[in-house]
């Protein structure tokens, strides 16, 4: 039996580091167990010479400051991934010859490391921990803190040999592998670029088999899987279908085809099959999480005592993704473990400014417990908790009167009363009109689910103290508390339906309807109602779109899209018919369901709603006939017409709020298009024109469509994404990390990461003189030649020319009238897309 | 925060009910009808107004069609700024296009008119005829701009040019093993093959898509459809090359015809801009 530690400190990622880091320095008798065999893996796996950042730049580093150009503690600053590695491999006197050896001073830290150590178990309680390595080794310890970020372990092949030297789980950069033959299981996105990067540079002259058990891509982006697949055709990569491993051996593959086993030979095999998040391993310590959702992180104390006694948890594993949240961390908890006593927390200063506005000059605390207390929705929540949300989180005081926001401005943030109440303007044309909420209750939920315009302007009743939470934060929110998450559907239930009805309906009115509604989920291109049935409910889109379509395969018609916000079903409750057209969804979407005898109650309650709905029914059907009528006289046009909807739904128009749409019948590839996107953005086209798919004449450009719910999002850990005034999805370049992931959640590829170029000449000057590279984005080659290579590469994307007075400059800058940007719930119009273009 | 309405949401939701519509056709021909009555009241005026002692540039009427049409010039000229300066404000390129068609048209009858129909040798008709030799050029620039783009949308699908070029690069990687079974002969002309550059040939191919010495062409034709296992292959490679080779060039094709007739339009506009000058200079000082 080995000694008792005062601390195992598991995971050695900035969290951990830093953890080790303090204990060293207050020399508590502690231990670092790293499952790889060198620092922090997922900084380690960055790309080679990714510029780190050092965000939020307004949080200070713990263990303060610089003395003789020493950090008093873990050193930690905006660099490159070398840097930061080298200064902390000579933290732990760490010789790594992979990554180059610091030169500057930095501070040595007795720090007790044991690299090539990853832990399989623990068991025990507080005071006497036994930590079970992989090797077989056992650490004792009193209190373990864990910090092994979000990364999991990559799944394995589960046939004989998954465990051969061949096998690895990742591909650092394919210019590393020359003249191999590499077997890529795996056909998600990473699978696939890694493939693509392997095979398509002939000079590299790999040999690369993909296998894919089906016959499909399905969980890959639809640009990769063309591009693979036509890889495949032209021959510079080979796809096997239907096949899966059987066996790894010495040189060689043995795999399971449908007609028999076959051997493939390799010296590399790439496996791309996922990774299992920590979370068992986790539980299996008795650590419990805050709900079964995926996102879900582990319970925690202000301290970060989790719900097993003496365990700790910090670091992207407690729900904080970037490097300087994690060093804070990790120093909280040693100082923790060594006072007793907790640490003011290092975002003191940041909740003082998000609190700074409010009225009264109040304590941090004080806030913060008067929100807790009085808004609903936060009732279930824990200090900490509590902190991270409002860190992400606007809070703000309005006179009465005053405009909280405007109807039709853009906003998928939800708002939270904590003091006062405020007023609907439920109707656009008589602002008199309004609807109270609350102190205590929430507003803004529609957009917050939607992701489309704020419906009603709202204004301050009283004096008024809200907060704002970011859709991230009330996510977030949502997923950890089961008590939000349902008082959140139950009201935005309960608005939509309010909302759609019309003005005249009181909450009462349409209570049994909101009793019986169920929200559904309802994947892409599922059926929602089926032609022919005679099913009769109700339903309200509540996130996506629908589209609307008559008749089977060959000789489908496309009858128009459904956007969120707006019920469709209503003709066969009415008419008591069986359904008129199928509804799917364009996207993944969500509905809400309505009993169709509920809503023939309310209708007969209330006249007015019934004049309304038939009135609805009424357009709607003069809309299908006109189109099904012109099918008769001109059926080419139509069919071209369902055609090129299909067709637009494909590149992602059932979720986009603003694409860029070229008409070829009128494009003379000038791409002045994209020389304006780069000189109205600091010299980077975010749209590439001749790349993207056309269907007759409809040529959808790579460029950002600003979706409903942009993917980009989802996965920012400094949540530098955000959706601006003008509706645009727009990247904070100051806050950007570089980390890409937006760029490989974007399923349309409009994303790319660039260093921001060097300043170009002006353009009088180079029409008088020929000096710099002209109008337009400047060749690679000159940007390279004139630039400073210590800038960091961040995300780039279009932001529609938001703030641009004139709007978007590809559309101003086309000549002949072929780029123009729309939203699809406009452009999928019969009207629209039949127009005859010529002159 | 409250989003304040100081937005653009208005001109962008105008902007997102857009259609497409060529330049041609912008708001109903609106240029096109400006033109026409540009046109008109140029032709009445000339008919109605007693010049003295007979029509020319150096009557008031005649200065007045000559400020008119230098002003248009100029105008017309600054086209090549607008479409390079891409400064804030709500500005269309079309709208530009659209209006510097049908007011450039127009010039034929304001410039003509001016002249009073007195042609010589000398630098007042040099501008005219450049200015006319201009408005030709843009007369088959629009047509290309009308007709050809239907045409190179339909030949690349969903290729980009570099798209294509990649082929070629797998197509000859391709070939170049393929070919190493091959005799001296067949061999020479598969190296021929690769060693020639896709945009080997000048200006003049490139238009009118006729590629001599095309060696790909050659080795098609020295290396039997039906031999060897190495000479099918190396065949059929070779007839892909030819096909993904055609497209290239009828790509080109295309895309100089879309181009070809601002090698005129533009020198000629700096040219009449000169002769302009000196025209009206010596319309001041040396009448
Ligand atoms: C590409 C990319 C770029 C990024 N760029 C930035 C940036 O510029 N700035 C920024 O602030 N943030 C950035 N981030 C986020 C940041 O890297 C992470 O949030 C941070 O590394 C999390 O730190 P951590 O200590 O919690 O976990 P990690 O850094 O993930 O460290 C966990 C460690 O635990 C080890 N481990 C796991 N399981 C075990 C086990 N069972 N036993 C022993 N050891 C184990 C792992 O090997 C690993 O070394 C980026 C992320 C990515 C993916
Ligand atoms: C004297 C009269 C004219 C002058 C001085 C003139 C000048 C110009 C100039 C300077 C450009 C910019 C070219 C560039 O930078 O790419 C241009 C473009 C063009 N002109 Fe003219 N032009 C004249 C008449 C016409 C006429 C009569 C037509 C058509 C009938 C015409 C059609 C065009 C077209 C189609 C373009 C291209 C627009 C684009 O691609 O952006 N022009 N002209």
């Amino acid at each position: 039996m080995s000694d008792l530690f005062k601390v195992a400190i598991i995971g050695s990622g900035p969290a951990g580091m830093s953890a080790a880091g303090q204990a060293a320095k207050r020399e508590m008798s502690h231990i670092l167990l790293e499952k790889t065999d060198h620092l922090s893996d997922t900084i380690f796996k960055y790309q080679k010479g990714k510029h780190v950042m050092a965000t939020p730049s307004d949080l200070a580093l713990r263990a303060g400051g610089y003395e003789e150009g020493v950090h008093q503690g873990m050193e930690f600053e905006e660099g490159t991934r070398e840097r930061i590695l080298g200064i902390w491999n000579k933290h732990c006197r760490i010789e790594d010859e992979r990554m180059p050896t610091y030169e500057g001073e930095v501070q040595d830290f007795d720090i007790n490391t044991r690299l090539n150590a990853e832990v399989v178990s623990v068991e025990g309680e507080k005071g006497n921990f036994s930590i079970k390595l992989k090797d077989g080794d056992t650490i004792r310890a009193e209190t373990i803190v864990l910090a092994i970020g979000t990364q999991g372990n990559p799944n394995l092949l589960r046939c004989p040999g998954a465990d051969h030297p061949m096998i690895t789980p990742q591909l650092d950069d394919p210019e590393d592998h020359i003249d191999k033959h590499v077997i890529v299981v795996g056909t998600g996105d990473a699978g696939i670029e890694n493939a693509l990067g392997l095979a398509t540079d002939p000079a590299l002259g790999n040999t690369v088999t993909v296998l894919n058990r089906g016959t499909d891509f399905a969980k890959a982006k639809i640009k990769n899987a063309t591009d693979l697949t036509s890889a495949d055709e032209e021959g510079f990569l080979n796809i096997s279908y239907r096949t899966s491993p059987a066996e790894v051996r010495d040189g060689e593959m043995v795999v399971e085809t449908e007609t028999g086993q076959e051997i493939i030979p390799c010296d590399m095999i790439i496996t791309r099959i996922g990774s299992q998040p920590p979370r068992k391993f986790i539980e299996a310590m008795g650590i419990e999480f805050t709900s079964e959702d995926r996102s879900a992180f582990p319970k925690l104390s202000p301290e970060f005592e989790t719900t097993k006694a003496g365990v700790f948890v910090i670091g992207a594993l407690a729900g904080y993704p970037l490097i300087k949240h994690c060093m804070n961390q990790g120093y909280d908890v040693i100082e923790f473990l060594a006072t007793g006593e907790a640490v003011k927390p290092a975002d003191e200063p940041l909740l003082e400014k998000v609190f700074e506005n409010l009225p009264g000059g109040k304590s941090v605390d004080y806030w913060l417990e008067l929100y807790r207390t009085n808004v609903d929705i936060f009732a279930g929540l824990s200090t900490l908790q509590m902190r991270e949300l409002m860190l992400d989180s606007i809070c703000t005081a309005f006179a009465p009167g005053e405009v909280i926001f405007r109807r039709d401005a853009p906003g998928s943030s939800l708002f939270a009363i904590a003091q006062g109440s405020v007023a609907v303007e439920v109707n656009p044309n008589d602002p008199s009109i309004t609807v109270p909420i609350g102190q205590g209750s929430i507003f803004g939920e529609v957009g917050l689910v939607s992701g489309r315009r704020r419906g009603a302007t709202i204004r301050a009743a009283e004096d008024t103290v809200v907060v704002e939470l970011s859709r991230k934060a009330a996510l977030k929110l949502i997923g950890s508390s089961p008590e939000a998450d349902e008082a959140v559907k139950r009201i935005s239930i309960e608005r939509q339906i309010l909302q759609l009805f019309g003005s005249g309906l009181t909450p009462e009115d349409i209570k049994p309807l909101t009793d019986s509604a169920v929200v559904e989920e309802i994947s892409a291109g599922k059926v929602v109602i089926q032609e022919g049935a005679d099913d009769k409910d109700l339903f309200i889109v509540r996130l996506g779109s629908m589209r609307v379509e008559k008749g089977e395969g060959e000789r489908q018609t496309f009858l128009g899209l459904i956007p969120a916000g707006n019920f469709f079903g209503e003709m066969g409750i009415i008419d008591g018919l069986p359904r008129m057209s199928t509804v799917r969804a364009a996207v993944k979407s969500e509905v809400i369901r309505l009993p169709g005898e509920g809503f023939l109650d309310l209708l007969a309650q209330k006249p007015q709603l019934r004049e309304r709905a038939l009135q609805i029914m009424d357009d709607r059907r003069r809309s299908n006939e006109e189109i099904e009528s012109r099918q008769d006289k001109d059926g080419g046009k139509v069919d071209n017409f369902s055609g090129l909807a299909s067709f637009l739904f494909d590149e992602g128009m059932g979720e986009a709020t603003d694409a860029l749409l070229i008409d070829e019948r009128l494009c003379i590839g000038c791409d002045n298009c994209e020389k304006a996107c780069a000189d109205s953005h600091d010299g980077l086209s975010r749209l590439d024109r001749e790349t993207g798919k056309t269907f007759a004449y409809l040529h959808v450009p790579i460029s950002c469509r600003h979706c409903e719910h942009p993917h980009c999002m989802t996965d920012c850990p400094p949540n530098a994404i955000q959706r601006g005034a003008d509706g645009e999805v727009n990247i904070n370049r100051e806050t950007c990390i570089g980390c890409g992931n937006c760029k490989s959640n974007c399923p349309y590829g409009v994303i790319n990461m660039e260093p921001v170029p060097p300043e170009k000449p002006s353009l009088l000057s180079w029409m008088m003189f020929g000096s710099g590279p002209g109008p337009g984005e400047a060749p690679y080659s000159w940007r390279k030649e004139n630039s400073d290579p210590g800038v960091a590469k961040k995300a780039v994307k279009c932001d529609m020319c938001a703030g641009i007075e004139g709007g978007p400059s590809c559309v101003r800058a086309c000549p002949t009238g072929a780029a123009i940007r729309v939203s699809p719930d406009k452009f999928l119009t019969f009207a629209k897309m039949t127009e005859d273009v010529e002159g | 925060m409250a989003t304040a309405a100081d937005n653009r949401f208005r001109e962008d939701e105008k902007r997102r009910d857009a259609d497409h519509i060529s330049f041609l056709k912008h708001r109903g021909f609106r240029w096109l009808w400006m033109a026409l009555l540009l046109c008109a009241f140029s032709i009445i005026g000339y008919a109605l107004i007693d010049q003295e002692p007979r029509p020319n540039g150096g009557s008031w009427y005649g200065y007045t069609l000559g400020t008119v049409g230098l002003l248009l010039i100029v105008w017309l000229s600054m086209l090549g700024i607008r479409k390079r300066r891409i400064s804030e404000g709500a500005w269309s390129l079309k709208a530009w296009t659209s209006a510097h068609v049908y007011l450039g048209l127009a010039l034929i009858v304001v410039g003509t008119l001016h002249t009073g129909f007195q042609i010589g040798w000398n630098v007042h008709t040099l501008a005219y005829v450049l200015m006319l030799i201009v408005i030709i050029s843009g007369i088959y620039g629009v047509y290309a701009y009308a007709a050809l783009p239907k045409e190179l949308s339909a030949n690349r699908g969903d290729k980009t040019g570099g798209d294509m070029l990649d082929t070629i690069a797998d197509i000859d990687r391709k070939l170049e093993s393929a070919a190493q079974p091959l005799g001296r002969a067949g061999s020479d002309l598969v190296i021929g093959v690769l060693e020639q550059d896709v945009f080997y040939a000048g200006a003049f191919s490139r238009l009118t898509g006729s590629y001599p010495g095309c060696a790909t062409k050659r080795a098609l034709a020295g290396i039997p459809a039906t031999g060897s296992d190495a000479e099918i292959r190396v065949h059929e490679l070779l007839t892909a090359r030819a096909e993904q080779l055609a497209q290239i060039r009828r790509h080109l094709r295309i895309k100089a015809m879309l181009e070809i007739w601002l090698f005129i339009h533009i020198p000629a506009t700096i040219a009449l801009l000169a002769a302009l000058l000196a025209h009206v200079i010596s319309v001041f000082y040396y009448w």
